[in-house]
């Protein structure tokens, strides 16, 4: 349902929603959304209309006579909501269509879709936006709309207690908070603060939770002692924009944005802080000694996959690690050199003027200073880019990279889970063949105590299975989405950074264009 | 690896020759006409071929080459500086040693890194240091012709025997390089010369022309040589910028190669993108090293030789005033009054020749360097506009069935427009039908 707010992927943004409510917790969202997701697909006969149309007789012939040229659409619309606009392009597969499978839930829908289009609504995207946003609300406000923004860092206190205060904004129609506009003030140990509770609560059962930002003992210190040289204003600025993507991706995690802490941390006005954030607090040693803990454990557990689909996705996952990691460092590279670039831009620039100033045919020293100054310029262009670069480019690499790195560990979480239940059924087995014993030794008493260890574990073991397919199924769906939103933010990001690119290259143009008379005009 | 550039066959191509960077302004007229047909490279030396058009009597044939090497280039050099007729001549600088040591460094450490890379990795980074390699043996051909052309135009220096017969004997001048002595010689000289300029530098000159020039020449070649050295930094990191975007150009494309969703095709195509951005900025790079360094670098050598005429009039200044001071002194005693006469009347002859040619050598220098800033400078604006509005387009051209179809859905149709406004403004209107049949297809 992201898709709404921002420009579509060009492939696959729709079928997100749709998996997400696969579990079929609530049929009813899920049709909706199914039904609301699919607009774009191009052929709209290939969702089940047959099973809806009976029941959505009266919309219909409204419907018709409305928008002539809309007519196909809505005809498709009572059916199954497919409203396709005809500027769009086809861009999405068709896949949401196997699961629609709705009865009754057109009957609630159809009233909505007449409402709707008695309005007749020009723009056609926020008709649709509309009639989207009344039956989501309708369906446990399930939607995504909100939007955040980290700004205004302010340093607060002084010494080394001091510590830099952001605000946190939040722009939200839905329902669950109080109100649609606020704001609140935060620090860095508040936002590690929620990513653990995240974490604690998500990470085992499979969600993938996006890391939070690294805490930088140096960086943090420079600005505590106040030195207010460009080094620490550009520490603070990458770590707002890095607080600020971290929020809203957690926020596009359906289910995290259902979570009470989540929501706590955005609006209360006073957060208690979190302290077993800190790098040398207690919490702190037991997380080292447990992460120690783990990558032994991983080591030694060998577990059977039965599914090979697991099994590629963490190959995959591997692969993509190691790719983004290289781009990264090129990446990197650039910026260093394009910063280095714009440097020495900058030195020659005054260099010319020097020249100029002592060349003593006037119009030769008249184009040289303009050469100078043409060089400045380009100098600024350089060092926006460089800007840009590393602001769109590199830290998208790096965030991913990071939130493979949590992938990776959701895995291991599903690893261990396999093991609790691999464990649970030995134990039952060691029980059983216990109990086998005391049946030929003939103690009652113990036959008993025998046979209730053998229910409690019995029920451990289906437990575990349980668990286990549970955490399967999450993750399943989890990577499904995770890659959705990678595909959309590497494409959003990319596109945005060549932007960047192609109004550098107009502004060197102008640049140029403005010189060339100067030079031609040295006689 | 080498090999294959060693014994290359004729590196310039017709049309590559037209591109030289021949910065300075030649004003070569049909009595002498010298350029520099061919060039071979060779393990470590390369050989020229110098090609001479002449009406000129003197010669044997109307028109003939003949091979020459960087050091028999030198030999003629020295052999004008230490001539005294040309004292009061700006003699042109000698062409640079070619270097290719630097080059010949990363293709030896690509060939021995051939194992860590993909194939594609490889023979996209053999193809740049080729095309490094190229440049560079192209801008010390370039070098050594300009030298010769500046020779040539000259009045007084093309009618030099030794020049003569370096154009025209088509044997081996055994011209050998100097030798240890000879260069622990050459630098006790340049030593002697340099504490002397120091204290000719301190004689007021009697003509203003001639203080004016001397002034405005030591601060004009500090400046050149400041410039120059920050010119060339700065494509230097222009040039590494154009190398990231190589290996980004690369990651893009593994990533592209290995992903398994739809993102791969967008990926390859980023990755192609970047790819042609790369060669454009190399482009831009190298053509700002051509035109602006080294022109710049070039100007450091000129000045350099003015600066030389320059102390050498001022030597002769103060050996014209010492000998007036030896007359007086003679005439006093009343004792080899003749001896000191003569000996007066050629240091004043001498010096006044040389302050008359320094004169017009120094008035030709400027209008000369101010020619040649002027068509460079112009040059380097036409190139980087036309580089500037390739890479602009190109990437337009990338971007816009992409991004209407994004902003479409966010803003109307408003972005897309604009685009196409700016691709209608380049005039490319083919484009634009393009994108606009790419709009109502599918994308």
């Amino acid at each position: 349902m992201a898709a709404e707010r921002e420009p579509p992927p060009l492939g696959d943004g729709k079928p997100t929603d749709f998996e997400d409510l696969e579990d079929g917790e609530d049929l009813f969202t899920s049709t909706v959304s199914t039904l609301e997701s699919s607009p774009s697909s191009p052929e709209p006969a290939s969702l089940p209309a047959e099973d809806i149309s009976a029941n959505s007789n009266g919309p219909k012939p409204t419907e018709v006579v409305l928008d002539d040229d809309r007519e196909d659409l809505f005809a498709e619309a009572t059916e199954e909501v497919s409203l396709d606009s005809p500027e769009r392009e086809p861009i999405l597969s068709s896949e949401p269509s196997p699961a629609v499978t709705p009865v009754t839930p057109t009957t609630l829908i159809a009233p909505r879709i007449e409402s709707k289009s008695m309005s007749a609504p020009v723009i056609f995207d926020r008709s649709r936006e509309e009639v989207q946003e009344n039956i989501e609300e309708e369906a446990n406000g399930d939607i995504f709309d909100i939007e955040i923004g980290v700004s205004d860092p302010e340093k607060v206190g002084d010494g080394m207690n001091a510590y830099m205060a952001y605000r946190v904004t939040t722009k939200t129609s839905l329902s669950m908070f109080s109100k649609s506009e606020f704001s609140v003030k935060r620090r860095f140990s508040d936002f590690l603060g929620l990513h653990s509770k995240l974490a604690s609560k998500y990470l085992h059962v499979g969600y993938i939770v996006p890391p939070a930002p690294e805490k930088s003992i140096v960086g943090m210190t420079k600005v505590k002692v106040g030195k207010e040289d460009s080094s620490s204003t550009e520490f603070v600025e990458k770590r707002r924009a890095a607080l600020e993507r971290y929020l809203q991706r957690t926020v596009k995690h359906p289910t995290l944005l259902q979570d009470p802490d989540l929501r706590q941390f955005l609006e209360s006005s006073e957060l208690p802080r979190a302290v077993n954030t800190q790098a040398l607090s207690g919490a702190g040693i037991l997380r080292m000694v447990n992460k120690a803990a783990d990558a032994v454990n991983k080591m030694t557990i060998k577990m059977n996959e039965s599914d090979a689909w697991f099994e590629e996705k963490q190959q995959q996952f591997e692969n993509l690690d190691q790719q983004l990691r290289k781009l990264h460092v090129s990446v990197e590279a650039l910026v260093c050199h394009r910063k280095e670039l714009s440097a020495n831009t900058a030195a020659f620039a005054k260099s010319a003027a020097m020249l100029g100033n002592s060349e003593d045919h006037t119009a030769l020293s008249r184009a040289l200073s303009q050469l100078a100054e043409v060089e400045e310029k380009i100098d600024q262009l350089h060092q926006e880019q460089a800007f840009a670069d590393f602001y769109m480019f590199s830290e998208l690499l790096s965030d991913y990279i990071r939130l493979i790195a949590a992938v990776k560990g959701v895995f291991d979480h599903r690893m261990k889970c396999w093991q609790k239940w691999e464990d649970a059924q030995i134990t039952l087995l060691k029980k059983r063949e216990a109990e086998a014993k005391m049946m030929v030794a003939n103690k009652p008493d113990k036959i008993q105590q025998a046979k209730n260890e053998i229910r409690e574990w019995e029920a451990k073991v289906q437990q575990g299975e349980r668990d286990f397919e549970q955490i399967s199924k999450t993750i399943r769906k989890e990577v499904g989405r995770f890659e959705k939103e990678r595909v959309k933010d590497f494409k959003t990001v990319i596109i945005k950074y060549l932007e960047s690119l192609v109004q550098t290259q107009q502004q060197l143009i102008k640049y140029w264009e403005a010189f060339l008379p100067e030079a031609k005009a040295i006689a | 690896m080498m090999e294959g550039l060693d014994d290359g066959p004729d590196f310039l191509s017709e049309e590559d020759r037209g591109l030289k960077a021949i910065n300075v302004d030649l004003q070569s007229d049909a009595a002498l006409q010298v350029d520099i047909s061919d060039a071979l490279s060779e393990r470590d030396k390369v050989k020229f071929t110098v090609h001479t058009k002449s009406s000129l009597p003197n010669f044997k044939q109307n028109e003939f080459s003949v091979v020459r090497q960087h050091e028999e280039f030198i030999w003629l050099h020295d052999s004008f500086v230490e001539n005294e007729d040309y004292a009061g001549y700006i003699i042109p600088p000698a062409p640079p040693r070619p270097d290719f040591d630097a080059s010949r460094e990363k293709l030896q450490k690509l060939g021995e890194g051939e194992g860590s890379m993909t194939k594609e990795e490889f023979t996209k980074m053999k193809q740049e240091l080729e095309a490094e390699y190229l440049a560079i043996f192209k801008k010390t051909v370039a070098m050594h012709e300009v030298f010769l052309c500046r020779v040539a135009a000259h009045p007084i220096l093309r009618r030099d025997l030794n020049f003569h017969v370096f154009l025209e004997y088509n044997q081996d001048l055994s011209v050998r390089g100097k030798n240890k002595k000879e260069k622990l010689e050459d630098f006790f000289k340049n030593m002697v010369k340099s504490a002397d300029g120091v204290i000719v530098s301190g004689v007021k000159d009697v003509d203003d022309f001639f203080e004016h020039e001397r002034t405005f020449l030591l601060e004009y070649h500090n400046r050149v040589k400041d410039a120059s050295a920050k010119s060339d930094r700065m494509t230097r990191s222009h040039k590494s910028a154009a190398d990231d975007y190589n290996r980004i150009g690369s990651s893009l494309y593994a990533l592209g190669t290995q992903d398994s969703t739809d993102i791969c095709k967008f990926f390859l195509k980023v990755s192609e993108l970047f790819d042609k951005t790369r060669k454009i900025e190399a482009r831009v790079s190298a053509d700002e090293d051509l035109k602006l360094s080294d022109l710049l670098k070039y100007y450091l050598r000129e000045s350099q030789a003015a600066k030389d005429l320059l102390y050498r009039r001022s030597r002769s200044l103060v050996d014209y005033e010492n000998a007036n001071k030896a007359l007086d002194k003679a005439r006093a005693k009343n004792k080899d009054v003749l001896q000191a006469e003569t000996s007066q009347q050629l240091c004043c002859q001498k010096f006044e020749k040389i302050s008359e040619s320094a004169k017009q050598e120094l008035i030709d220098f400027k209008t000369r360097r101010v020619a040649a800033f002027r068509k460079n400078l112009v040059e380097l604006a036409e190139l980087e506009l036309k580089h500037a509005k390739v890479e602009y387009v190109s990437r337009a051209r990338w971007l816009t069935p992409v991004i209407p179809a994004l902003w479409e859905a966010k803003a109307g149709r408003s972005r897309g427009q604009e685009i196409e406004t700016i691709l209608a403004t380049t005039g490319n209107l083919q484009l634009l039908q393009n994108c606009l049949a790419v709009l109502n297809g599918d994308t």
